[in-house]
């Protein structure tokens, strides 16, 4: 029987505020246990919540930004269950009036372009952590987490494949942090995802029963642990036994996903709304304010790479994967002029250098202007193509600028003709024997003079002049 | 006359004259409170030291000619507002314990007029109550009659100004707890409009609900007190930004030509008839003012007391949940594992009201149970709200009877919940619509237990409360009785 993947994905990003959503304490990752919490934070008896602003601006832009339609009066709930790190023993969250809804984003599958929908997106509350003490039967609870800002965003079941889901979550990832709004850090936890996955027999309408995945913090386990569940439920149905509807954990280390007992997870959690906050009121104009502080999103971004910089989709795609690293290559080109050689450079050499040292964009010691100054000196024909090979790499570790580095190993290319025919002239005379063969229809050997001029030059030797010279020369 | 029966507008003026010191009204409250205490039982704890430090400071502030509205006027507040560095337990073993790091905003407002806090006031368990009986901290008795309740959930709060143990007392109602004891035990007491008053700092019982209010010994001073605690708060988001009128501008106004709605629904057979007689007088008094009487109808009435257990305990359910022996109050001392401290925890912190409330709300919260319930509840709720709007259209200000009987005696309806939850039948209303209410004594029965007419307006209408309230104050002359303790 063929069968069909069902896929949908909750996100939980946790916004880039300075201040949690519900008091003035730091957002900061880390920090001695309890030093970022106030009596907001613990839950004491009589305190109260206050909205923090931004990240409702935070997530209306990521409404905005994924085609959601924003509610005008959205509303906070409390999901309620008890555990030490929820110390009031509710989570304020939205339920029946999240912040937005209905939008979509846009994959790109197979050269086609593939909507994605968004169900909901919402505002929540972090919860705090527990630390297990190993040697005594006591655990400690850390609340600096407590109150962070999250938003969760709901994806409809529309991807029909793990492939499709970490293609989804790339871009969504990627959409966070171009608004500046997520740094995106799956291993600190502040880019989250679940996933719920079924199969159908092909051609079926109705959704089959699904299980829902967690505990995968990298884009990598995300469509591990899917590849392994999907599998996992058609060996169950082949073999005729039933799917439950169950939470399922991926164990990364076996690379299995396990049930979670049922228990844990028979959860009422009795959501009704939360009567110490009032409804967030979302007016046009301060929707308009919002949709004009957005930046150029990826999509847009990459459609205008190929565009107006003629540069092939795959290209473009890598270089708008990461919104600083298309800032520099646009910075390159703006000073060099020459799209076509900047999208070489920096997608060869430039991310080659980064990414052996796991470095990002931010991070590199070749600054836009060197590497546009680089370029223009190849174009010139100061350096050769080659020469510029050692030179980058020389950038790279010691951060200064092209010029610098030619003069310093005297790298100056020779496109003096003069010169250039002293020299051929030497070579040819010394090699009478290949000189024959070459007249006598042996053009391969072409390449053994150049070789030769390159090699009493030190490879300084313009090329190009190199070879005019030569085709003259040798005939 | 001892400076502690005076009032606060009464010990202001000597104040200003330099006719006592603030030590000395603050000496006369603690050497009544040493007369009384012991058999009223207004409070969890004296505040005897921190009283007498700020009468000192007030005496300073007095030289320096630096008198605000409430400088050196002893307050007593009821131990469901958050009080620094002192104790607040909400009447209840769980917090036996707990000591805020923080003020209430009431408290800090009421601590920058001046006020000199006597002490923390005794209170039903969470609030939860109309006798003042669920207390961990024993039962609060009625000045008038030792015997009886003194009306709850702020018992504490009311008895405290009934007796003499301080000048005014701040309370909270949730759904008549600062109105009913006031009744009961005849003082002044209102409760002001939701988010006209900062809740920060008090103690959730239901957050929808719930509003800090004032008791006084008469209208004039509960005046004074609103003029302290009412404002927006940016720390408490139902608070609102509207303008908080000078409320002492409203006593001695007159009410001629006001429209005064007697609802229909709230004089039915089941009151007391001496309570019936005396707001017959009351209306009547109304009238000679030059209130014009008009019968109103708020026809969802008789679902008020349903709707409001559901909601007051689904609310409290969740804000109760914080309660579980983590980081403050109670913890168990013989938990196995973290379900066990939770429960055991729980099962001792909590008294058997409390209990009631939560099984009752988390119940109404209930998957398949919650649209039932609690979804139903909030739609009549917005009904009640309605009739509520409909009635002002027709009348400034509405009068009723503020309970349905006179205080009843101690451990009378303690095994009988509904016939104790019917104590606040006129009350509750009030907190479901969110509107201001005032109780006001309206005499005595012949057993000599006070009674209070219950004046209500729309939402921000405090003012107006304030004026008919004072209007009727003055021209019904009751019989000014002290209680013989
Ligand atoms: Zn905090």
């Amino acid at each position: 029987m063929e069968f069909e993947t069902v896929i949908g994905l909750e996100v939980h990003a946790q916004m880039l505020t300075d201040t949690k959503i519900f008091c003035n304490c730091s957002t900061k990752f880390g920090g001695a246990p309890n030093s970022h919490a106030c009596p907001v934070c613990l839950g004491l008896p009589g305190v109260l919540p206050v909205l923090n602003k931004k990240v409702v601006e935070y997530g209306m832009k990521m409404a905005l930004a994924t085609n959601c339609t924003i509610n005008p009066s959205n509303s906070f709930a409390r999901k309620n269950y008890f555990y030490p790190d929820l110390p009031k023993g509710y989570q304020i969250s939205q339920f029946a009036y999240p912040l937005a809804e209905h939008g979509y984003i846009l994959l790109e599958i197979n050269g086609e372009q593939k909507k994605i929908g968004i169900t909901r997106i919402h505002m929540e509350e972090d919860a705090g952590k527990l630390m297990h003490d190993e040697n005594n039967p006591v655990s400690y609870v850390d609340l600096n987490r407590t109150g962070v800002p999250l938003i969760e965003i709901v994806s409809e079941p529309d991807m029909r494949s793990p492939e499709e889901a970490a293609d989804y979550l790339k871009r969504l990832h990627e959409i966070l942090v171009y608004l500046e709004i997520c740094d995106g850090n799956m291993e600190e936890g502040s880019f989250r995802c679940d996933a719920n996955v079924s199969i159908r027999p092909k051609g079926q309408e109705e959704f089959g029963i699904r299980a829902e995945l967690k505990n995968m913090n990298s884009f990598r386990n995300v469509q591990r642990a899917l590849e392994y569940e999907v599998k996992r439920q058609q060996y169950l149905v082949e073999n005729g036994q039933k799917i439950v509807q169950e939470t399922r954990l991926w164990d990364d280390a076996g690379g299995v996903t396990n049930s979670m007992r049922s228990k844990e997870e028979a959860h009422d959690y009795r959501y009704f709304p939360d009567p110490d906050l009032v409804p967030v009121m979302v007016d046009e104009i301060w929707i308009a304010r919002i949709r004009e502080e957005l930046p150029e999103l990826p999509l847009v971004k990459r459609e205008r790479f190929v565009k107006d910089y003629q540069i092939p989709t795959y290209d473009a795609g890598v270089l708008t994967a990461d919104k600083a690293l298309a800032l520099y290559y646009e910075d390159v080109v703006k000073l060099c002029g020459k799209p076509k050689q900047a999208s070489n450079w920096v997608m060869g050499d430039v991310l080659r250098f980064l990414n052996e040292e796991k470095r990002d964009i931010r991070q590199c010691p070749i600054s836009a202007k060197s590497l546009a100054d680089m370029i223009t000196l190849i174009e010139e024909g100061v350096i050769s193509g080659k020469m510029a090979k050692d030179v980058i790499d020389d950038m790279y570790k010691t951060g200064k600028p092209p010029q610098d580095i030619i003069k310093e190993k005297g790298l100056v290319q020779i496109t003096d003709e003069g010169e250039l025919i002293k020299t051929i002239s030497a070579i040819i005379e010394a090699s009478p024997n290949q000189l024959k063969d070459y007249r006598g229809g042996k053009e391969k050997l072409f390449g053994f003079f150049v070789g030769q001029v390159m090699k009493a030059t030190q490879g300084k030797a313009n090329p190009q002049l190199v070879n005019d010279l030569l085709k003259k020369m040798l005939t | 006359m001892e400076l502690y029966s005076l009032t606060i507008h009464e010990l202001q003026e000597k104040i200003k004259n330099g006719d006592v010191s603030a030590m000395q009204i603050a000496e006369s409250v603690f050497s009544r409170i040493d007369a009384v205490e012991e058999r009223v039982h207004s409070y969890i704890r004296l505040m005897k030291e921190e009283a007498l430090a700020a009468a000192a400071k007030a005496d300073e502030n007095i030289k320096k000619g630096d008198i605000q509205p409430l400088t050196g006027i002893p307050v007593a507040l009821k131990d469901i507002v958050c009080t620094k560095g002192i104790t607040t337990t909400c009447g209840s073993h769980i917090l036996h314990n707990f000591v805020p790091p923080y003020n209430a905003t009431v408290v800090e407002k009421l601590s920058a007029a001046g006020a000199v806090f006597v002490g923390k006031a005794n209170m039903d368990e969470f609030a939860m109550g109309s006798s003042t009986e669920t207390s961990y901290f024993g039962p609060t008795s009625n000045p008038w009659d030792l015997e009886r309740i003194p009306g709850g959930s702020s018992g504490g709060s009311a008895t405290a100004v009934a007796a003499d143990e301080c000048i005014a007392s701040i309370g909270s109602d949730t759904g008549g707890s600062i109105r009913q004891p006031a009744a009961l035990c005849g003082v002044v007491g209102m409760k002001p409009t939701y988010g006209r008053v900062s809740r920060f700092g008090l103690i959730a019982f239901a957050s929808s609900l719930d509003q800090i209010g004032p008791f006084t010994k008469d209208v004039e001073d509960c005046a004074i007190m609103m003029n302290v605690l009412a404002g927006y708060d940016p720390k408490e988001s139902t608070s609102v930004k509207t303008e908080v009128p000078d409320y002492r501008r409203f006593i001695g106004g007159d009410i001629k030509g006001w429209k005064v709605g007697i609802p229909k629904e709230y004089f039915v057979e089941g009151i007391d008839p001496e309570i019936a007689a005396a707001v017959k007088k009351a209306i009547a008094v109304v009238e000679k003012c030059g209130g014009q009487i008009v019968d109103i109808t708020l026809p969802h009435t008789q679902y008020c007391l349903a709707v409001y257990y559901i909601i007051a305990p689904a609310e409290a359910s969740s804000n109760l949940a914080r309660y579980d022996g983590v980081k403050y109050g109670l913890r168990t001392a013989d938990a196995r594992d973290l379900m066990e401290m939770y429960t055991k925890t729980r099962r001792q912190g909590f008294g058997a009201e409390v209990k009631r409330r939560i099984m009752i709300g988390t119940y109404a919260l209930s998957a398949g149970y919650y649209d039932a319930y609690y979804g139903k509840a909030s739609q009549v709720r917005a009904l009640i709200r309605r009739d509520f709007d409909e009635a002002f259209q027709q009348c400034d200000v509405i009068l009723t009877p503020t309970t349905p009987t006179p205080a009843f005696k101690i451990g009378e309806k303690t095994d009988d919940p509904l016939q104790m939850y019917l104590s606040d039948i006129f009350t509750i209303s009030t907190n479901l619509a969110g509107i201001p209410g005032i109780s006001v004594p309206c005499g005595f029965t012949a057993a000599g237990l006070p009674m209070g007419v219950q004046f209500l307006a729309g939402h921000f209408e405090e003012g107006k409360l304030l004026q008919i309230a004072s209007a009727y104050e003055k021209n019904a002359a009751i019989e000014k009785r002290r209680p013989t303790l």
